[in-house]
C-alpha cells in the first residue's frame, strides 16, 4: 500500500510535469527553442543573450577608449558608421556619457548579473542537484522574457534623439532627477528607470526560483552538505538579490516620482538658470544609501556564482578534493552577511559622517577575510594536484589571479583616509574592474569551457581556446594595470578630455596603450564566439563525462532530454570532491556510487 | 490505472503536498513545500522594499527641523462636517484592516478541514474588509487632496507656536513655494499609496482564490495550500501596514 501510493505520487507527479523522460512530445521549433519551460534551454537563451550584450557592451567600451587615447584626432569612418553620435569625426561629450552609462550597466547587469546566473543556475541547479527541472519552470521562463523586454527597452533608449542615460551606472540624483539638467536625464533616463524596474522583476522570479529548486528538489542522498560549490555559491546569490534588488526599487520608484510628480525625495535647493526651483527638504545621500545598499551586494552577485565555478572546475581538473569544503561554504556565508553592512564604503567622500566612515572602513577590511580564506582554498587546491591543463582550468586560475590583483587594491580603498585621494580616480576604475569585470569573465568563460560539452553534447576548440585565454588575459592586464597609476596621480573617472589638465599630458602614451590594448581584447573576444557556435554544430562530440568529473550533471545523457533522466534520478552516496582517493582504481569517484564497505566503517569512526 | 489514482487521491487527501522533489528525494530544511518557500522569500525581499521605503521616511523627516503633528492632519471622519476627531478614521481603517486578516486566518482553517464552503464563506468575508480598507484609503486621500495636500506640496505649515496649521488655499491663495515641509506629502502619498498597491493586489488574489475554491480547484487538489500562501502574503500587507501606521499617525 505504502509502496503503491509513492509510486502512483511519482508518476503523477512526473506527467503532470511533463517530465517524464520516456515519453516523446510533439515539439514545435517555437516551443522547443523560444518559449521552452525546459531549464537547460532556459540556461542557453540567457547565454546567448548575455553575449550579445557583451558585445555590446564591450563596443562601447572601444569607442570611448578610442576617444580617450587619441583625444585630438577625428575618426570619419566612425562618423559614418554611428551617425547621430559623431560630429565632424569626432564622439560628442554627450554621447561619451551615454555609452559609459550603458556600458557600465549592460555589463554589470545584464551580462554579469542577469546573463551569468540566468545561465549556469538553470543549467547546473537542476542537474547537479538531481532534480526534473526547477520548481516552477514557468516563472523560470517569465524571468528570461522579463529580462528579455526590459533588455528591449534599455536597447531602445540608445537611438532615442536625446539619447541614452548618461547619469553614470549609478544614476546619482540630482543629474538623473532633472531632465533638464543633460538631454540623456530625458527620455534615456526614464527608459533607464523603466527596464530596471523590469529586470528586478526577472532577478526576482528566477531567485524565488533557484532558492526553492534548490531547497525542494534535491534528490535522495543529497543533503546540503553534499551539494556542489557551484550551487552554494548560486544560493546565496539568489538570497543575495532577493533582498537587495527591492531597495534599488525602492530608490528608483522615488527617483521616477521626483521625476514625474514633482517630489522633493532627492532634490533640494536647486537653481536652474537663475531661477530657484520649488524643490526642498530632499536629499541626494539618500539616494546613494538606498543605491549602494543594492549596489555592493550586486558586486558580489557578480562575483560569487564565478567563485562556485572555479571552486568545482580547480578541483575537477586539478584531481583534487576542493581544500576546505565547509570553509568554502561559511565563507560564501560570511561575505554574503558582511556584504550588506559595507556599502558605504561608496560614499566615504559624499560628505558622510567621518565616524560612520570609520564604522563602514571597520566592516569593509573584515570582508577581506572571508575573501582570503577562499583564494587560499583555491591555492591550496591545486597545489601539487596532478594538474590538467584545459580550457576551463587555465580561466579558473586566470579568475585567481584577477581576484587577488584587484582585491589587494579594495583593501586600500576600503581605508577612508586613502579613498579621500583615491575616489572617483581611475584607480577605482582598475580595482572594480580586474576583481569584479575580468575575474567575472574569467569565472564565465571557465564555466562555459567546461559545461559546454553538456549544454551542446559538443567539444569546444582547445587551440582556439588558449589564445583566447592568452590574448585576454595578457591584454586585461595592459589596459587595467597601468590606470593604477593614472589614480593614484589623480586622474579622474568619467571625464570626456584631460586635455585642460598640462599634469596629465605625461599620460598621453599610457592612454594610447590602454586603448589599443583594449582594442585586441575586445576583438579577441570574436575567437571565442567562433569557436562557441562553431562548437555548436561542428565540435568533436562528447563523451558521457569529458573531464571525469563526480557531479551529477554528468550521469544525465547527453543529448540532453526533458525531465535530465531516463528512469529514475540517481541516488547520492557522497560528496562531490572524491577525487585521487588513496586505494581506489580511478582517480575519481562519482557522486552516486555507493560507499564501500571500508568507507562505511570509516564514517562510522 | 484509474484505481491507482483513486487510492492516490484518497491517500493525500487532508494532507499538504509533498515538501520533496516528489520522486522520494530530501527533505527542505524547515519541511515545507516550495510553494510556500518561494512566498516567504518573497514576503522578505518585499520586507526590505519596505523597510527601504521607511527608512527614507525617518531620514528625510529627521532631516527636518519640524514636521506637522498627525494629530492636527488626521482628525476627519466621512459624515462628521467639520467635527475634529484625531486619530479616529484611521483608527477605524486599521481595525478593519486587521479584522479581515482575522477572517483569512479563518479561510487558512477551514482549508485544513477541507471545508470548501468554509473557505470561501471566510475569504468572502476578508475580501469585503481588505475592500473597505481600500475604500477608506480613497475617503482619506481626496479629503487631503481637497485641502490642498499634493506630492510636491504641503499645506500644513508651521503657525504660531509650532502648531500645525493648515494654510487654507481657498482663501489664503497659493503661495509658489509649499507652506508646510514638502517632504511629508511626498512620503504619505508614496508610502500609503505603495502600501496600497499592495492590499489591492492582495484583494485581486483573494478574489481569484475564492473563485478557484467555488470551482472546486483546491478540493481536487487535494489541499488548500493555495488559501494558505494567499494568507502569507495577506497578514505581511498587514503588519506592513502596522508600521506605516506607526510611522506616519502615532510618531
Ligand atoms: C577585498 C574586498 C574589497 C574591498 C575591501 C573593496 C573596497 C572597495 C571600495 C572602498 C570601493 C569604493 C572606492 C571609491 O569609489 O572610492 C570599491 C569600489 C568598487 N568595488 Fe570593491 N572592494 C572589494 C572587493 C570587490 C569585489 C569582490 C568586487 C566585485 C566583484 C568589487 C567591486 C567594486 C566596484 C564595482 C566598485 C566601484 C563602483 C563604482 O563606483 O562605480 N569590489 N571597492
Ligand atoms: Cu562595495
Amino acid at each position: 500500500m505504502e509502496t503503491l501510493h509513492t509510486v502512483t505520487e511519482q508518476h503523477a507527479h512526473t506527467t503532470a510535469h511533463g517530465h517524464d523522460g520516456g515519453h516523446h512530445h510533439t515539439e514545435t521549433f517555437i516551443s522547443k527553442y523560444i518559449f521552452s519551460l525546459d531549464h537547460k534551454t532556459i540556461g542557453k537563451q540567457f547565454l546567448i543573450t548575455g553575449m550579445i550584450w557583451a558585445v555590446i557592451g564591450g563596443l562601447f567600451s572601444v569607442l570611448f577608449r578610442i576617444q580617450l587615447g587619441w583625444p585630438d584626432e577625428t575618426f570619419p569612418f566612425l562618423e559614418r558608421m554611428f551617425g547621430a553620435w559623431y560630429t565632424d569625426g569626432k564622439l560628442n561629450p554627450e554621447a561619451y556619457y551615454s555609452l559609459i552609462t550603458m556600458h557600465g550597466t549592460i555589463m554589470v547587469f545584464f551580462v554579469l548579473t542577469a546573463s551569468l546566473s540566468g545561465t549556469f543556475a538553470n543549467v547546473l541547479i537542476p542537474l547537479q542537484i538531481g532534480a526534473r527541472d526547477m520548481a516552477s519552470p514557468l516563472m523560470n521562463a517569465l524571468s528570461y522574457w522579463f529580462f528579455v523586454i526590459s533588455g528591449i527597452i534599455m536597447f531602445a533608449s540608445i537611438f532615442l534623439p536625446t539619447g541614452a542615460a548618461s547619469a553614470g551606472w549609478t544614476i546619482y540624483p540630482p543629474l538623473s532627477a532633472l531632465p533638464q539638467t543633460s538631454p540623456g536625464s530625458g527620455d534615456g533616463m526614464s527608459l533607464w528607470l523603466l527596464a530596471m524596474v523590469l529586470f528586478v522583476v526577472s532577478t526576482l522570479l528566477g531567485g524565488l526560483n533557484y532558492v526553492s529548486t534548490i531547497l525542494n528538489m534535491r534528490t535522495k542522498g543529497m543533503s546540503l552538505f553534499k551539494m556542489p560549490l557551484t550551487v552554494w555559491a548560486l544560493f546565496f546569490t539568489a538570497i543575495i538579490g532577493i533582498l537587495s534588488f527591492p531597495v534599488l526599487v525602492s530608490g528608483v520608484v522615488l527617483l521616477i516620482f521626483d521625476r514625474t510628480l514633482g517630489t522633493s525625495f532627492y532634490l533640494s535647493h536647486i537653481v536652474i538658470g537663475g531661477v530657484p526651483q520649488p524643490y526642498a527638504g530632499g536629499s541626494p545621500i539618500l539616494f546613494q544609501h538606498l543605491f549602494w545598499f543594492l549596489g555592493h551586494p550586486e558586486v558580489y552577485i557578480v562575483i560569487l556564482p564565478a567563485m562556485g565555478m572555479v571552486s568545482e572546475i580547480l578541483a575537477v581538473h586539478a584531481r583534487k578534493p576542493i581544500f576546505g569544503y565547509k570553509a568554502m561554504i561559511f565563507s560564501i556565508l560570511g561575505i554574503t552577511i558582511l556584504g550588506f553592512i559595507v556599502w558605504a564604503h561608496h560614499m566615504f567622500m559624499a560628505g558622510i559622517n567621518p565616524f560612520l566612515g570609520s564604522v563602514f572602513t571597520f566592516f569593509t577590511l573584515l570582508i577581506a577575510i572571508p575573501s582570503a580564506v577562499k583564494v587560499f582554498n583555491w591555492i591550496t587546491t591545486i597545489w601539487k594536484g596532478n594538474l590538467h591543463i584545459t580550457p576551463p582550468f587555465i580561466f579558473a586560475v586566470g579568475f585567481v589571479s584577477m581576484f587577488i590583483s584587484g582585491g589587494l587594491t579594495g583593501i586600500w580603498l576600503g581605508n577612508s583616509t586613502i579613498d579621500i585621494q583615491l575616489h572617483d580616480t581611475y584607480f577605482v576604475v582598475a580595482h572594480f574592474h580586474i576583481v569584479m569585470g575580468i575575474a567575472a569573465f574569467f569565472g564565465m568563460f571557465a564555466g562555459i569551457y567546461h559545461w559546454f560539452p553538456r549544454m551542446f553534447g559538443r567539444m569546444m576548440n582547445t587551440n582556439l581556446a588558449y589564445i583566447h585565454f592568452a590574448i585576454t588575459f595578457v591584454g586585461s592586464y595592459l589596459i587595467f594595470w597601468p590606470m593604477h597609476f593614472q589614480g593614484l596621480a589623480g586622474v579622474p573617472r568619467r571625464y570626456y578630455t584631460n586635455n585642460n589638465f598640462e599634469i596629465f599630458a605625461v599620460f598621453n602614451g599610457m592612454n594610447k596603450v590602454i586603448s589599443i590594448a583594449a582594442i585586441i581584447v575586445f576583438f579577441a573576444q570574436f575567437l571565442f564566439l567562433v569557436n562557441f557556435f562553431w562548437s555548436i554544430f561542428k565540435g568533436k562530440k562528447s563523451t558521457q563525462n569529458p573531464w571525469n568529473a563526480n557531479t551529477l550533471e554528468w550521469t544525465s545523457p547527453v543529448e540532453g532530454i526533458h525531465g535530465n533522466w531516463h528512469g529514475d534520478i540517481p541516488e547520492v552516496h557522497r560528496w562531490a570532491y572524491d577525487y585521487s582517493r588513496p586505494g581506489n582504481e580511478s582517480d575519481f569517484i562519482p557522486q552516486n556510487v555507493p560507499l564501500t564497505d571500508k568507507e562505511k566503517t570509516e564514517a562510522d569512526h | 490505472m484509474a484505481e491507482v489514482l483513486e487510492i492516490k487521491e484518497h491517500h493525500t487527501a487532508h494532507q499538504l503536498p509533498t515538501p520533496d522533489n516528489g520522486e522520494g528525494g530530501e527533505k527542505s530544511p524547515m519541511n515545507i513545500s516550495y510553494g510556500k518557500t518561494m512566498m516567504w522569500y518573497f514576503l522578505l525581499s518585499d520586507a526590505f522594499t519596505f523597510s527601504a521605503f521607511l527608512i527614507a521616511y525617518a531620514c528625510l523627516r529627521l532631516g527636518h527641523k519640524w514636521w506637522p503633528n498627525p494629530n492636527d492632519v488626521f482628525n476627519a471622519m466621512p459624515f462628521m462636517g467639520h467635527h475634529k476627531i484625531p486619530m479616529g478614521f484611521v483608527s477605524i481603517m486599521t481595525f478593519i484592516l486587521i479584522m479581515s486578516s482575522v477572517f483569512v486566518v479563518r479561510a487558512v482553517q477551514e482549508g485544513h478541514r477541507m471545508n470548501k464552503n468554509g473557505v470561501m464563506y471566510w475569504m468572502f468575508w476578508g475580501i469585503l474588509g481588505g475592500a473597505a480598507f481600500l475604500g477608506c484609503q480613497a475617503w482619506e486621500w481626496q479629503h487631503l487632496l481637497a485641502e490642498g495636500m499634493r506630492p510636491f506640496y504641503n499645506v500644513f505649515y508651521e503657525g504660531k507656536d509650532g502648531l500645525t496649521t493648515l494654510w487654507n488655499i481657498h482663501e489664503q491663495g497659493k503661495p509658489m513655494f509649499s507652506p508646510g515641509p514638502v517632504a511629508f506629502g511626498a512620503l504619505f502619498f508614496g508610502i500609503t499609496g505603495f502600501h496600497g498597491f499592495h492590499v489591492f493586489t492582495g484583494v485581486c488574489l483573494n478574489i481569484w482564490g475564492f473563485f478557484a475554491t467555488a470551482n472546486g480547484t483546491f478540493e481536487k487538489r487535494g489541499h488548500y495550500e493555495m488559501i494558505e500562501k494567499l494568507g502569507l502574503y495577506w497578514h505581511f500587507v498587514d503588519l506592513v501596514w502596522v508600521f506605516v501606521f506607526l510611522a506616519f499617525y502615532l510618531m
